[in-house]
């Protein structure tokens, strides 16, 4: 008796049937329904609602910050990730694994610990001259601190996977320690480190709980998208929530794309190996 | 059980794994696929065994004459032991072995004793009696290769199937083991087929060869009649007679 | 499936003061970036002395809101488990058209903002949403209500299971369910007798990781809840309600559980590296090698 679509394993139309309905249900109704939401009042409206002041005063917080913590997150994350696979120092296994901490606390719990760090009062703040909380500085510390686990833990593989013989060679060559981490190493890793930043500003880019309390939450000085789309959603503006909620995600599927191509682009040039 | 198999194509991926492949195999058999990596001896053997298809319209396998294109492994009765043995880890040798018996629904599920009994009696026919309680990781690669084929033979199945079965053992116990699947299948007379890329073991075991490359057959016969008149430069080259 | 060790290191030929400043500057950064804010939070939950701490849980809407939280874990993360489990065996068992599209789709809450999963809800089951009306009439609550909070909590967090259990089963390799397939094992079988063992651990930590989201979950969740005290508040929401109230000390008394809950998840990725020596996901992608689970060797 052929049949057209067979497997050898059960399972098949139950397991993918099953995942299908959970997307469609979970994720392609309801982003079908902000698409329309978004574009009810016609397309002007949208322009309107993504181009406002305010809207735009936001961006600059959450994408332009976003990007400047992934770049600080960059820098200090490849430096981590180096200590932490090339020397050996009592604490290095506690150290790795404080890398993770963001992951483990809540956005919330996060978000007002740093608050506690960094208001005038706070114990951090009050030893420094400026103010860092309720300021855009603010938002940079809650952003780098949700963006480096990415950074680090995206460069640590790579990094570790480096043949030594590379070194070796251009040490015998006569290259100075310098020379060759600028013309041997640092290339080597720069996929990475670039992927890194690039999760770490996707991530930061919508990133909410983190960010709302040390923001302060000023308007037009420090807030974020995501802040807006609250309001709009308090204040009954369902298409203008729409409207900036599926502009945003736009930004993070085109961030998606460049993450996939970006990881092809790192795993073919450190070996492929995962 | 007599094999058929008829014009047999597949592709993976546009990579066209076999061509138009057909042959026979008489009941009793032993045959030995032989052919490099990638000629697509074990896509044909999983075809036979019912764990790949062809394409839709790309061939046949009969078994005793009947057309079980599209039937199960399980329905066809074809016993298989995988290159890297498969056992079930979490289990014991003697669980391992009786899983196939404790899976059939309960009508036609032996008792309790009847099972252990097999268990028994398959390890002694691999010449492993007592281990029913050990876990295949505490086994060496021998031991486990007979365990997969013990394992296989528990749901008494009509023909035999085996992938590269001596390819992770180390020479000397290969060799042993070798020796011992002939006079294995001598005894039992089950229809058997089993890929190599090893020649040597290809011609010292089976009753009839086949070679493939690149998806097609390039000779099907007795080692004698393939080492006396080899049929193109392919054979002779893979059977090292252009050499120097 | 990672064979990078997280305890490898390689040789190092760097001068000795540079390994000093470099080693310093990691454990600063680390030290005041990361680990301060951890310290912060039970330092600020014991600030005013253990009594103030306990008074927290004696509260009646602190109790409630750790109770709904528990409520709204104990829907969100069976059925994100049952999800990630189907979605794995789909995914790694077989091959069909658009499935390598379909495990990219899997990680698309973790890049979007949580403020996104509550809005997308909101437009359907909102006052002003597409089901609103039908809703009011039919005396249905969804937003500011139970179900509201439970799909929001979904939507964030339906990738953690299936995270963990796709590289595993790939790497895991079907032979084993395919021999118990020519054994004569028929559907659930399968599962249960070959599959469900070998990934366990997995699953746990999936679960473990799904259920410590879940509980932790802010953004999504604040947008949909309306904040009613005792019926809509969960943890996190309460500990914002006790932050803006000034209440500090009990704020942070709450976090401080969530905390733990965390750096327990932590300590159990750390410990079951440890064992199974490979690496366990966290919320960085894996690089996936998007290998073809069914082509097997020629």
């Amino acid at each position: 008796m052929p049949r057209t679509r067979t497997h050898v394993l059960p399972g098949f139309q139950l397991s993918l049937g099953f995942t299908l309905f959970y997307f469609g249900v979970l994720v392609l109704v309801p982003v079908a329904a902000l698409t329309f939401r978004t574009f009810s009042q016609g397309l002007p409206a949208f322009w309107g609602t993504i181009l406002e002041e305010r809207a735009i005063a936001s961006y600059k917080n959450s994408f332009g910050l976003s990007l400047l913590a992934g770049g600080f997150d960059g820098v200090v994350g490849l430096v981590i990730a180096w200590v932490l696979t090339r020397y050996d120092f009592p604490g290095r296994r506690a150290l790795d694994a404080l890398i993770d901490l963001p992951f483990a606390l809540p956005t919330a719990v996060a978000g007002i610990a740093l608050t506690a760090l960094y208001s005038p009062q706070g114990w951090l703040g009050k030893l420094l001259p400026f103010k860092v909380a309720y300021t855009p500085l603010g938002i940079f510390i809650a952003l780098a601190f949700v963006g480096l686990p990415f950074v680090v833990r995206t460069i640590q593989p790579v990094l570790a996977q480096l043949p030594v013989e590379l070194e070796e060679a251009a040490a015998c060559l006569g290259a100075s320690r310098l020379l060759i981490f600028t013309k041997v190493l640092f290339p080597a890793v720069l996929p990475a480190v670039l992927t890194g930043i690039t999760l770490a500003f996707g991530r930061s880019v919508g990133e909410y709980g983190s960010v709302i309390f040390i923001a302060g939450n000023i308007a037009y000085y420090t807030e974020i998208t995501p802040l807006l789309i609250v309001m709009k959603l308090e204040q009954f503006h369902y298409p203008a929530a729409a409207g900036l909620g599926f502009f945003m995600l736009i930004v993070s599927f085109f961030i998606l794309f460049l993450i996939q191509i970006l990881q092809t682009w790192n795993a073919r040039r450190s070996g492929g190996r995962a | 059980m007599s094999i058929r198999v008829e014009n047999i194509s597949k592709v993976f991926e546009r990579f066209p794994a076999l061509n138009g492949v057909s042959l026979e195999v008489k009941e009793g058999d032993l045959l030995a696929l032989l052919g490099p990596s990638g000629s697509g001896k074990t896509t044909l053997l999983r075809i036979i065994a019912g764990l790949e298809f062809p394409g839709r319209d790309d061939g046949k396998v009969f078994l005793d004459g009947r057309d079980v294109t599209w039937e199960s492994a399980y329905a066809r009765r074809a016993g298989f032991v995988f290159q890297h043995y498969a056992l079930f880890n979490h289990m014991t040798v003697g669980d391992n072995i009786a899983f196939g018996l404790r899976v059939r629904p309960r009508k036609t599920r032996p008792p309790e004793a009847d099972i252990r009994k097999k268990i028994e009696e398959l390890l002694t026919m691999v010449q492993l009696p007592g281990l029913e309680h050990r876990f295949p990781t505490q086994l060496s690669g021998g031991q486990r290769q007979r365990i997969a084929l013990a394992r296989a033979l528990a749901v008494e199945p009509k023909i035999l199937l085996l992938d590269e079965p001596f390819g992770a053992l180390d020479a000397k116990v290969r060799k042993e083991l070798r020796k011992w699947l002939r006079e294995f299948h001598d005894r039992t007379g089950l229809t058997t087929i089993f890929v190599t890329h090893d020649q040597d073991e290809a011609f010292e075991l089976a009753d009839h060869v086949v070679i493939l490359h690149e998806g097609k057959i390039q000779q099907s016969g007795t080692p004698k009649e393939i080492t006396s008149s080899p049929a193109n430069t392919f054979v002779s080259d893979f059977l090292g007679f252009n050499e120097h | 499936m990672s064979s990078f060790s997280i305890t490898s290191h390689t040789p190092n030929h760097d001068p000795k003061g540079v390994v000093y400043a470099l080693t310093a500057f990691a454990f600063l950064t680390v030290g005041l970036l990361l680990f301060l804010p951890l310290v912060a939070v039970f330092a600020e939950a014991f600030s005013k002395g253990p009594a103030v701490f306990w008074e927290t849980f004696r509260d009646p809407v602190t109790q409630n809101s750790i109770l709904l939280t528990l409520k709204v874990a104990a829907l969100a993360v069976p059925l994100n488990t049952i999800f990630g489990v189907a979605a794995a065996w789909s995914v790694t068992r077989f091959t069909f058209p658009g499935r390598r599209f379909l495990v990219s789709l899997v990680e698309l809450p973790l890049w979007v903002s949580p403020v996104i999963g509550g809005l997308l809800y909101t437009l359907i089951f909102g006052l002003q949403g597409w089901l609103g009306g039908w809703l009011e009439e039919h005396d249905i609550q969804i937003i500011f209500a139970y179900p509201g909070l439970v799909l929001a909590t979904i939507f964030v967090t339906f990738p953690f299971v299936a995270r963990v259990l796709i590289p595993l089963m790939e790497s895991l390799g079907q032979a084993e369910e395919e021999a118990a397939v020519t054994l004569g094992a028929r559907g659930w079988q399968v599962f249960f007798r070959i599959t469900l063992p070998r990934i366990k651990m997995g699953l746990l930590y999936g679960i473990i990781l799904c259920n410590a989201r879940a509980m932790g979950e802010f953004g999504a969740v604040s947008v949909v809840s309306g904040h009613i005290r005792n019926q809509t508040c969960t943890m996190p929401l309460q500990i914002e309600i006790l932050h803006s109230e000034y209440q500090f000390a009990h704020a942070f008394a709450l976090a401080s559980i969530l905390s733990l809950l965390g750096i327990l998840t932590l300590l159990l990725k750390v410990y079951l590296e440890g064992q199974t020596k490979r690496q366990l996901p966290t919320e960085v992608p894996e690089r996936r090698r998007h290998r073809d689970p069914a082509t097997p060797t020629p």
